[in-house]
């Protein structure tokens, strides 16, 4: 059900994050997903590319420094509120977003949220049983 | 036991390499006093003629010499044969005032490379040996010592020069490299490349030769892991020749100095005087057999500890604890004095690899401390909270070894200048 998060390590340079998107355009890997998080002097990118393991290997060859984690893309209603039903159900079952951005589709009724959260089964339990929707790669048309 | 070069030498009794030095150090000073007006003045505005000079007991009476004669008498002032007779020189590769020339004659560069085989044959070097030679060739003595050395034991000698990584891999790879010399830095640089190339299974490294940098414990036994070989200390100034001054055997318990060639004395940096064995203080060297440059109680400006404590691998020379800082080096900041190796040994054992950069400015009066350290796998994750945990545990760690703040900045990997000869490990922008 999850999907393969990349993170890559910035440094706070200017350009330095032209360089990565440039090197995985060159090699037509398609960003999905993209959400930065920063301190004074660094930061890190997170990324859902439709090839991820293509990705990895040229970041790597780069130089760059990576990690890999498994994160769900959970579908949500296109509307006002469709966020905070989300939220409500996970703070209702005690479950803490670790943190979130969202997701590009062509999906003009719903929204999709890459979320990292503190429990996962309690994640996936608590949305099975409002049959809100984890996607899977191949819904997403990732490899 | 121990495999030796030159195993008389090398084992000879303490009484017996003594009665050597005496003799050969009388026959020096009076070369010197010959040869040098320089030195001589100086002996002579100390009251000391040769006739004092009877053995090593006196050599305390010899004025000393230091990296500021050295360029006072820049170019020729210290040399004391004819040029003719020379064949050679180098040059260190200090980054201010004048350059510091060496000069050898023939038979200095034989002893010269004597000195580099005990190493490798202390190391486990025989000719049937791939020697990879990764040192700097030019003016720096790293190449042409170790060279010199690898063609007396009879290694097939790869003089590979600095630089050039995916060269240096592919030789390694493809001629079957056995030995790798070159400064701790670059060794833990091609560690890293081997493996993220994945090549870890196609080299078969199976020693080390290490020097010209000061390197920690820890940073050894990373790079002994990465490479799956032993690594080897070694130590030289091209003030006395270059590397192969003293080495290191299989006990890796501190370099064997090379007394035949080398007395060495341990001194008070402050009052010059002449501290006992054990003490911890600054190393002076003089050259007893060198011809064209023998430089006569050099202080030498790294702190150490001297041992006489017999080794398991039967040699009897004098021991030289790993240099704990080099006066030079030393940074005072804020009035605290810092040696780089004490950061290298945190780095390493909070996680992060050995390779960083100081940078010290004044700013308003008061000086700024920061540390550039490179980002590595195995510190990274995709959660920002658990690497400013790691950072400002690394950030407390070298308050504790250092008595003093810095600011530590991650950078990108291989961000940091290096695998050219030194790497650059300090950067003053105070104008003092």
């Amino acid at each position: 059900m999850n999907i393969h998060q990349i993170s890559v390590f910035l440094e706070n340079r200017t350009g330095q994050l032209a360089e990565i998107t440039a090197l995985l355009a060159k090699e037509h890997v398609d960003i999905r997903a993209l959400s930065i998080a920063e301190t004074a002097d660094y930061g890190l990118a997170r990324m859902i590319v439709d090839d991820s393991y293509k990705a990895s290997s040229i970041l790597l060859q780069h130089g760059d420094i990576l990690s890999m984690t498994p994160v769900y893309a959970v579908q949500v209603p296109d509307r006002p509120g469709g966020l905070t039903e989300l939220l409500q159900i996970l703070a209702e079952v005690h479950v803490d977003v670790e943190y979130m951005y969202s997701l590009f589709t062509h999906d003009t009724d719903n929204a999709y949220m890459v979320m990292r959260v503190s429990d996962e089964a309690k994640f996936l339990g608590a949305l099975g049983d409002r049959q809100i929707k984890v996607m899977t790669k191949d819904e997403l048309g990732l490899k | 036991m121990g495999n030796y070069y030159q195993k008389e030498i090398e084992t000879m009794p303490q009484e017996q390499l003594r009665a050597l030095q005496d003799q050969r150090l009388v026959a020096q000073v009076k070369h010197v006093w010959d040869n040098v007006p320089y030195y001589r003045k100086k002996m002579e505005e100390k009251g000391v003629t040769p006739a004092d000079i009877q053995g090593v007991a006196d050599l305390y009476k010899l004025p000393f010499l230091s990296k500021d004669d050295l360029r006072e008498a820049y170019p020729y002032g210290l040399l004391a044969v004819p040029k003719k007779d020379c064949v050679r020189i180098h040059s260190t590769s200090g980054t201010t005032g004048k350059r510091v020339v060496a000069f050898y004659t023939q038979h200095d560069i034989d002893l010269w490379d004597d000195c580099c085989a005990r190493a490798i044959v202390a190391a486990g070097g025989t000719s049937e040996d791939v020697c990879h030679i990764a040192y700097g060739f030019g003016l720096f003595t790293g190449g042409a010592g170790l060279n010199g050395g690898s063609h007396k034991v009879g290694c097939l000698t790869l003089p590979m020069s600095s630089g050039n990584t995916d060269r240096q891999l592919q030789f390694m790879e493809d001629l079957g490299s056995t030995i790798l010399c070159c400064t701790p830095s670059y060794a833990a640089y091609l560690a890293e490349s081997i493996h993220e190339r994945g090549l870890q299974d196609r080299i078969h490294l199976k020693a080390g030769i290490f020097g010209a940098e000061a390197w920690s414990e820890d940073m050894r036994h990373d790079i002994e892991n990465k490479l799956g070989i032993k690594a080897y200390d070694i130590y030289g100034l091209t003030e006395t020749s270059g590397p192969g001054v003293a080495f290191e055997c299989a006990e890796q318990t501190g370099m064997h100095i090379n007394e035949d060639h080398f007395i060495a004395e341990i001194i008070d940096p402050d009052t010059g005087e002449v501290l006992p064995e054990g003490s911890k203080g600054e190393l002076v060297f003089t050259a007893i057999t060198k011809q064209a440059f023998p430089l006569l109680r050099y202080r030498t400006r790294d702190i150490c500890v001297l041992t006489r404590k017999p080794c398991s691998c039967g040699r009897t020379h004098v021991k030289m604890s790993k240099p704990m800082g080099r006066s030079d080096d030393m940074l005072i900041i804020r009035g605290i004095n810092v040696f780089p190796s004490q950061i290298e040994t945190v780095l390493l054992q909070q996680g992060y690899t050995a390779n960083y950069q100081i940078i010290v400015d004044r700013v308003n009066n008061s000086d700024t401390f920061e540390v550039l350290v490179e980002m590595n796998p195995e510190m990274f994750s995709d959660s920002l909270a658990k690497i400013t945990a790691a950072e400002k545990e690394l950030v407390s760690a070298l308050k504790a070894m250092l008595g003093i703040a810095a600011k530590v900045k991650l950078v990108t990997p291989k961000s940091i200048t290096r695998s050219e000869g030194k790497a650059v490990r300090v950067i003053d922008k105070r104008k003092i």
